[in-house]
């Protein structure tokens, strides 16, 4: 069978609303595309921007960050710490020339897993759209 | 057993005598597609599409793998081109009976049917797999149901077709169908009846075993034995077949628990209206008429349509929907029910603002009502934005009538200021009020509980907790409706009245567990062992554990792997202890499920085996892997790989955390000696805690000493002479007068404050372990409606002085005007000063006994005597008390003018219903002034760091769940300083701070630390910006060495600081840089 290319798709989800919710769709059975891999961080707000930076200079195709609605974080405030990073970022990645929408973030409640598949496809389809990540990659010396 | 040994597809597989190809097959997560098996069912081999190669030595045969026992050394193919030759011939027969069939399309495509060969029979949906007469003939043990006729004209029906009378109409043969061919109606004589969800109020329907609502804790599924089949006719029992985990216990029985107890709190909520009794809004009647908790569930995403806002009539989204308030409240007519409900004006504003934010298209929103009552904190301001950000618009009309059109569509008949208007919506939300059911009543009085006249319970005196019998308390609706923040303070204020009676036991029934000691592993090279979990089917059925296990193995630093059927079976944790020690492994890592549900566990499991809890981590194969890919095993497993190879990475780096205890101060600081303060001291003294009382006058009491009588007729002066009697005589309590709070160090357990005396200027330490903040509030001076410029222009406090007094020129006058709101509900102050109306109320009904000629007039923008204060509302109107409304922007104006000789003290104000202005000449005006914070609050905010709004009340931690709690720990809020609030309301505030203060003076010591930041001191340039930005306020500079110092019994670990350090100082332990950038690395270079 000859090889596809799938997008390597990395997501931040904060371990009280946005992995919970990733969780819920497991348990409603919710299915979404495979090439997405969760690291799980105590609060959106704990992403430090060098690590989505480093993630799409290693090849990651694409970086999901999601955090707990406005006003719902478990660290009071964290989650607006996260959201003024990202708003910065994305800024940021469009100075350096590359896609924008290689870098997505969103809100996903613990309740929500039903928007956390929806959100998947999304990026998926748009990453899938972007094809492989080459821009920022580090070559390999 | 003999374990016997198969090859199925080169894999080499150990099987169980008895088990069919098909078990095995699926045990090791290869895919054998089936169509007519059931796991519950008798296996019967019809459809044959589970067909397998059996291969014993030369001679091979085909098989159907459902039916077919295993056998000791054969080789099986599932896959083989002769396999699949049979499969895609006896599909494109199916689908020549059955083109429309999806499963049957899907299963095709999967072996390269496009297009059919075969010409098309028929159209039938049944592919004839007899699952629903097995169903019905095995389990059910009904036979309603057989296949009848032959060859083509084979067919699953009733006895000579007619509907049958042995049909229980349990659906099973409906839900067991897989393409959705059988229709009930077309068997049962009788009518099914649809399970409705209680959770979703009937919007949707459930199984007879469920969970009952997606966040129930604990997350395990009921059996409802009113409708389970088994338990009504012992049949069925497919649940205990299915479930692997063999949780099923059909002999449960209900149980008689006796327990002792020193103390009952009792919290059996509410129910709300039947709108069914209103025959007039055609509530059950027309399917467009929602009660506002049916509302709620429709916008949820958990609720019967996912979150999407439709009309259950046609499930289209709605363009224009109505909230009609006071259904069933307010309403001693069709309702019986005088009360207010106190909620539904401020959730009914929340449903519609959240409708719109849901709503697909634009949607315009209309509140019909009577009086607005948003008098809870922040609700005002959530009030204007309603109407100004969000359109909401608001009629003050009462519907009459509702007639629904052909469209579904619902025309609402009501009578706007002159004229009778009608106006059509999609849809109508029924505002409805809360009561207490006939159980809770029956509760009431088999506890021998008063009731008061609206049926709720009874509370005592200025107590919202004690009920009529010492020892049993009340908190929430049970005893009146209340919002979650007033509920959640009475819990609290309920468990601090509990744990005083009974303190002297405190802490004799607690066990502590007892651990080997850690083993040391710093120093040591990463150990990883790696247990990947079949949980059962779930993960072992949709990705290849064993080959996930062999992956593991061969990543570096992993020295043992293995696969178990449930990782958190006991006896497997028993295991994974036994191989820790045995290989002395220093990491432990399981690929499974969530961390959320079971980190804790295998943490302990950890623990028991003599390693630091932390050095865990976990794989989450099951909820975010194969449970969300049941569909795409290879990539499934290809994820999984990635999952487990990054987990183990993380595992490498994982450092052993050790948490710090701190000894606590065991007292407290009460800042503020009104009564919510002097509630609080008495209470912490009666629990055996010294209690510092800090009063900045020389008197105790507060607001209390300007206050006489409750509108219930209760004595307030006599309440505050007994509480400062008691207050003054306890031992414990150290009262400081003409004090004040000068310099404050120190965090929760171990604060350190310097109290200065404000006569002497002597300074006092005291240390402390909690500070409850009770500073309390003011009267707001007016400067409009010529107070202090006219003598007769009173504020409503002075008025009930004077009353007090048997002023003549008071109680002789003849016409009193009160006016409402005087500094409330403005821009400056945009919040309900909550009592001024109840006040106004309580003064004119006292003023009409004592002159029942004077005439009165209220001019007030909306009354807002909540909860039980409504029927009074109703008594002064009904003694020709007369109410006025004016709106904010058309103030009443209030002018001295000369007639003839006399001055004239001349009201003027538009009438709203005559939409004319009219005058009133008035002998006395009072002023319902507003309840401003006191001053010196930003001082106390500075002390303890914690928040004050925009109205200078102390912000609490979440304004529903926490309100007597802050960010920063050991520090707490109660009365007025949190918020204008009734005596009885502060009253429980107090006890709630006093009952979140025991959590932390309870303990000798609290445990903190484990996942915080951590700085190093070498790269910290102390530039100060992670101390800004921590929600805890945990972060303190070294002056000195100018360096951040964490204070680790604040940190909560969000990480905050880490991600924000310009120079990469701060690290957070358990989520280290490292450990991130390693997950980051193993999938980028993977």
């Amino acid at each position: 069978m000859e090889m596809v290319w799938e997008p390597k798709i990395l997501a931040f989800l904060c371990n009280w609303c946005s992995y919970a919710g990733a969780d819920l769709a497991g348990t409603s059975r919710i299915q979404y595309p495979p090439n997405i891999r969760v690291i799980r961080v105590p609060c959106s707000g704990r992403i430090n921007p060098l690590f989505i930076l480093k993630a799409l200079q290693n090849g990651v195709d694409g970086v999901l960050v999601s955090g707990c609605h406005p006003g719902d974080c478990h660290y009071l405030s964290g989650n607006y710490v996260g959201r003024r990073k990202s708003a910065t970022l994305k800024r940021f990645i469009e100075f350096l020339g590359l896609e924008e929408g290689r870098v997505q973030f969103s809100w996903v409640s613990a309740a929500e897993g039903g928007k956390f598949s929806q959100v998947v496809h999304e990026v998926t389809e748009e990453v899938k759209k972007l094809g492989p990540a080459k821009r920022f990659v580090k070559k390999s010396s | 057993m003999k374990e016997l040994n198969v090859i199925i597809d080169g894999r080499e597989l150990k099987a169980k005598k008895g088990m069919t190809v098909l078990e095995v097959a699926q045990e090791a997560g290869i895919r054998i597609p089936t169509l007519c098996h059931h796991k519950a069912l008798s296996p019967v081999g019809s459809c044959r599409v589970c067909t397998v190669e059996v291969i014993r030595g030369e001679r091979s045969r085909l098989v159907t793998s459902c039916n077919y026992p295993i056998e000791d050394t054969i080789t099986i193919k599932t896959d083989s081109p002769k396999v699949k030759k049979i499969r895609k011939m006896l599909l494109e027969l199916l689908l020549a009976r059955c083109p429309d069939v999806e499963i049957l399309q899907e299963l095709g495509r999967d072996y390269g049917i496009e297009k059919p060969r075969l010409k098309k029979t028929k159209n039938d949906r049944c592919i004839l797999c007899g699952l629903c007469v097995r169903v019905c003939q095995e389990r059910m043990g009904v036979s309603a149901i057989n296949f009848v006729g032959r060859g083509v004209d084979r067919k699953v029906s009733t006895p000579f077709d007619f509907l049958s009378d042995v049909c229980q109409t349990c659906g099973a043969c409906a839900f067991i169908c897989p393409t959705d061919a059988i229709k009930l109606e077309e068997i049962s004589k009788h009518k099914p009846v649809p399970i409705a969800s209680e959770f979703n109020r009937g919007l949707s329907v459930r199984s007879p075993v469920y969970l009952p609502y997606p966040q129930a804790v604990p997350s395990v599924p009921a059996i409802d034995k009113e409708v389970c089949i088994h338990l009504l006719t012992g049949n069925c029992g497919i649940c205990k077949d299915v479930c692997q985990a063999q949780a099923i216990d059909f002999d449960q029985k209900d149980e008689m628990i006796e327990i002792e107890a020193g103390a009952i709190i009792l919290t059996p909520g509410f129910s709300e209206f039947d709108a069914t009794a209103l025959s007039n809004y055609g509530y059950g009647i027309y399917p467009n008429v929602v009660s506002s908790l049916e509302f709620e569930r429709i916008l949820s995403a958990s609720g019967p349509f996912q979150g999407h806002l439709v009309r259950p009539s046609d499930h289209q989204a709605p363009k224009r929907i109505a909230w009609i308030q006071c259904v069933g409240s307010r309403d001693i007519h069709h309702a019986n029910h005088a009360y207010c409900s106190s909620v539904c004006c401020t959730y009914a504003i929340k449903e519609a603002v959240v409708a719109r934010e849901h709503s697909p298209t634009p949607l315009e929103t209309t509140i019909f009502l009577i009086d607005l009552r948003t008098f809870g904190k922040g609700f005002e301001r959530y009030y204007e934005r309603a109407k100004k950000d969000h359109g909401v618009r608001f009629v003050r009309a009462r519907v009459t009538t509702i007639y629904q059109e052909k469209d579904g569509d619902l025309t609402l008949r009501y009578f706007d200021e002159d004229q009778i208007r009608e106006e059509r919506f999609s849809m109508v939300v029924l505002s409805v009020g809360l009561l207490q059911p006939p159980e809770t009543k029956a509760l009431a009085e088999r506890l021998g509980l008063q009731l008061n006249e609206h049926g709720f319970c009874d509370v005592q005196g200025f107590s919202t907790v004690a009920t009529s019998k010492p020892g049993i308390f009340a908190a929430g609706v049970f005893s009146g409706p209340k919002d979650i923040p007033e509920t959640v303070m009475e819990a609290s204020a309920s468990a601090t009245e509990a744990s005083s009676l009974i303190s002297a036991s405190r802490h004799q029934l607690t066990n502590e567990k007892e651990y080997p000691p850690e083993r040391e592993v710093n120093g040591e090279r990463p150990r990883i062992g790696v247990f990947v979990c079949h949980c059962g089917i779930n993960i072992g059925g949709v990705l290849n554990v064993p080959s996930l296990k062999e992956y593991a193995q061969s990543l570096p630093n992993v020295v043992y792997a293995d696969d178990t059927l449930f990782a958190c079976a006991q006896d497997n944790q028993k295991k994974i202890q036994e191989i820790v020690r045995e290989h002395r492994l220093n990491r432990l890592v399981v690929a499974a499920c969530s961390p959320r549900t079971h980190e804790p566990l295998f943490q302990e499991t950890l623990r028991a085996a003599g390693l630091n809890r932390y050095l865990f981590e976990m794989a989450n194969i099951r909820d975010q892997c194969s449970w969300v890919h049941m569909n795409q095993p290879e990539k499934g497993t290809l994820k999984a790989e990635d999952l487990i190879r990054m987990a183990v990475a993380k595992a490498r780096l994982i450092d052993p955390l050790k948490p710090i205890f701190l000894e606590v101060d065991r007292s407290a600081l009460v800042i503020g000696a009104g009564i919510s303060g002097m509630v609080s001291a008495l209470h912490l003294a009666r629990q055996g805690f010294p209690v510092h009382l800090v009063e900045r006058t020389s008197e105790l009491g507060g607001m209390a000493r300007r206050h006489h009588h409750s509108l219930e007729g209760k004595d307030i002066q006599a309440y505050l002479r007994e509480l400062i009697r008691e207050v003054s005589e306890h031992p414990l309590i150290h009262i400081h007068q003409e004090t004040e709070v000068d310099e404050v160090h120190g965090y929760v357990g171990n604060f350190k404050t310097k109290l200065k005396s404000l006569s002497t200027g002597e300074i006092n330490e005291i240390r402390h372990g909690v500070v409850i903040l009770a500073t309390g509030g003011e009267a707001y001076k007016p400067e409009e409606y010529l107070y202090g410029k006219d003598t007769k222009v009173l504020t409503l406090l002075d008025l009930k002085d004077e009353i007090e007094k048997g002023n003549p020129s008071i109680t002789k006058s003849k016409n009193l005007v009160m006016i409402q709101c005087v500094g409330s509900r403005e821009p400056e102050r945009l919040y309900c000063s909550r009592v001024c109306c109840s006040g106004s109320i309580k003064a004119v009904l006292h003023l009409k006994e004592i002159n029942p000629e004077m005439n009165i007039y209220i001019l007030y923008r909306d009354i807002r005597t909540y909860g039980f204060k409504e029927p009074y509302y109703q008594e002064a109107r009904d003694k020709g008390i007369i109410f006025i409304r004016y709106e904010v922007d058309d103030k009443p104006v209030v002018e001295t003018i000369k007639e003839g000789d006399q001055d004239v003290l001349r009201v003027t104000l538009k009438d709203p219903i005559l939409g004319e202005p009219v005058f009133i000449d008035a002998d006395v005006i009072s002023l319902a002034t507003a309840i401003v914070p006191s001053s010196g609050k930003e001082g106390m905010a500075q002390f303890f760091k914690v928040p004050l709004n925009e109205d200078g009340f102390f912000m609490e931690a979440h304004i529903k769940l926490r309100p007597v709690e802050f960010p920063a720990e050991g520090v707490f809020v109660c009365g007025l300083a949190h918020n204008p609030k009734f005596i009885e309301e502060s009253i429980a505030q107090a006890g709630a701070a006093v009952s979140k203060a025991m959590t932390i003076l309870s303990k000798e010591r609290i445990e903190a630390g484990g996942m915080v930041s951590w700085v190093d001191q070498r790269r910290c340039t102390g530039c100060g910006i992670c101390q800004q930005l921590c929600p805890f306020k945990a972060i303190d500079m070294d002056e000195v060495k100018m360096v951040a110092v964490i204070n680790e019994a604040l940190c909560k670990g969000c990480g905050v600081c880490a991600s924000s350090c310009r120079s990469g100082a701060i690290d957070l332990k358990g989520f280290t840089n490292a450990e991130v950038v390693a997950q980051i690395n193993e999938l980028a270079f993977g």
